[in-house]
């Protein structure tokens, strides 16, 4: 645990000396190429802005309408009979939608229940153990102009549910039944 | 698909909205959300600037293409589309890296970057290739190794051990991101499969 977050603490300089002692290695300027190449940073930045602003104002209108609460309000009796106890059920529902959304809910089970409760490390286990699906895909595909996605949102929530029951299986077998 | 997703989830809302009678909600979300969006943007901003500065300097050095050699064997079998040497390579292996040890900042850059090179391996259309739906598949899941964000809030509500959450978190993502993979393999088997038959 100690030695991780140290890792995850000199990652990023070591990363930084190695990229500019290989600079002096090879003999680029890197001044200059660091200039060139960030150069690209705001218009991608900017590029996102249309996609993300569709995207999250129609999530939303989605969540403030109700919508969503009626969805969770039928879902909800289905995925119990499953195991999955109803308060987890927005979060699963909102983690590949909305990033704040998900952490939202869960901050507020985790001040409901505790941190330490069977729900409360559910919620922790959800939140960290994958990303806002829709976003990415919104960002990433955004930010260099593709409109065609495929399969990727299937793909993408698919595999949420998969990582979303593992997170439930996982917190039950280790921190005991509900 | 994502139109459709899009559409959907718009009209349904303000029917719901109609039915509801929740006109204000709505209103106030329009403008919450388009907010937001431009925030995060801006956010990115500052990071995208940064890393793309820096990634520059790693590529001209030769950084990434001897990243993209010594570790390709292994991740060469997720992208088989992609030539060893190819720049994206370097690029997707940054991204799974910085990923890996919960540095987002520097793995959306590096990540976005890495789709520019699928895109140009794509000859340059806008439809995703096989390739850049593993990779997002594989993004989605985010294999994370510590998820400080949590781990923060547990500490914020007074957790009496705000770490224990490390192990059950690794253990769901090892899951999902297994899953994506195979998920993602599953629909490419279905796409050739059809194109066959005609």
């Amino acid at each position: 645990m100690v030695i991780l977050s140290t890792v995850s603490m000199y990652l990023i300089p070591v990363l930084l000396f190695v990229i500019l002692a290989t600079a002096i290695y090879k003999k680029v300027p890197a001044y200059e190429t660091f200039v060139d190449g960030a150069k690209d940073g705001f218009q991608l930045a900017i590029g996102i802005i249309p996609p993300l602003v569709a995207m999250l104002v129609a999530i939303s209108i989605f969540r403030a309408s109700g919508a969503l609460d009626f969805i969770l309000a039928g879902i909800a009796p289905l995925l119990a009979m499953v195991g999955v106890p109803p308060d987890i059920v927005p979060l699963a529902i909102m983690r590949p939608l909305s990033g704040t959304g998900a952490l939202g809910i869960m901050s507020d089970l985790i001040a409901v229940h505790g941190p330490d409760s069977l729900i409360g490390r559910m919620a922790s286990t959800m939140q960290g153990s994958t990303d806002t699906t829709l976003y990415v895909i919104t960002v990433y595909f955004g930010a260099v102009g593709i409109k065609k996605i495929g399969d990727a949102l299937k793909v993408g929530l698919l595999a949420d549910v998969c990582g979303l029951l593992a997170a439930i299986f996982f917190v039950v077998l280790v921190f005991g039944s509900m | 698909m994502i139109n459709w997703i899009w559409m959907t989830m718009l009209i349904i809302g303000l029917i719901f909205a109609v039915i509801n009678n929740r006109m204000d909600e709505v209103n106030a979300a329009i403008f919450e959300g388009a907010e937001q969006a431009v925030t995060l943007s801006f956010g990115l901003i500052s990071v995208l600037v940064f890393w793309l500065g820096m990634m520059k300097i790693a590529q001209e050095g030769g950084l990434l293409k001897a990243l993209s050699k010594f570790l390709a064997p292994v991740i060469g079998k997720l992208f088989p589309e992609v030539p060893k040497d190819h720049p994206a390579m370097g690029y997707i292996l940054s991204n799974m890296t910085a990923n890996f040890f919960g540095l987002g900042n520097a793995a959306t850059p590096m990540g976005i970057k890495a789709m520019e090179q699928l895109k140009v391996l794509n000859g340059g259309k806008d439809e995703a290739s096989r390739s850049m739906i593993t990779f997002l598949a594989i993004n989605t899941a985010s294999i994370t190794l510590i998820p400080t964000t949590v781990i923060a809030i547990r500490m914020t509500y007074d957790s009496q051990n705000p770490g224990e959450i490390i192990g059950t978190t690794i253990a769901a993502t090892i899951v999902g991101a297994t899953s994506a993979i195979l998920i993602d393999r599953y629909f490419h088997w279905r796409r050739t499969r059809r194109k066959k038959v005609r």
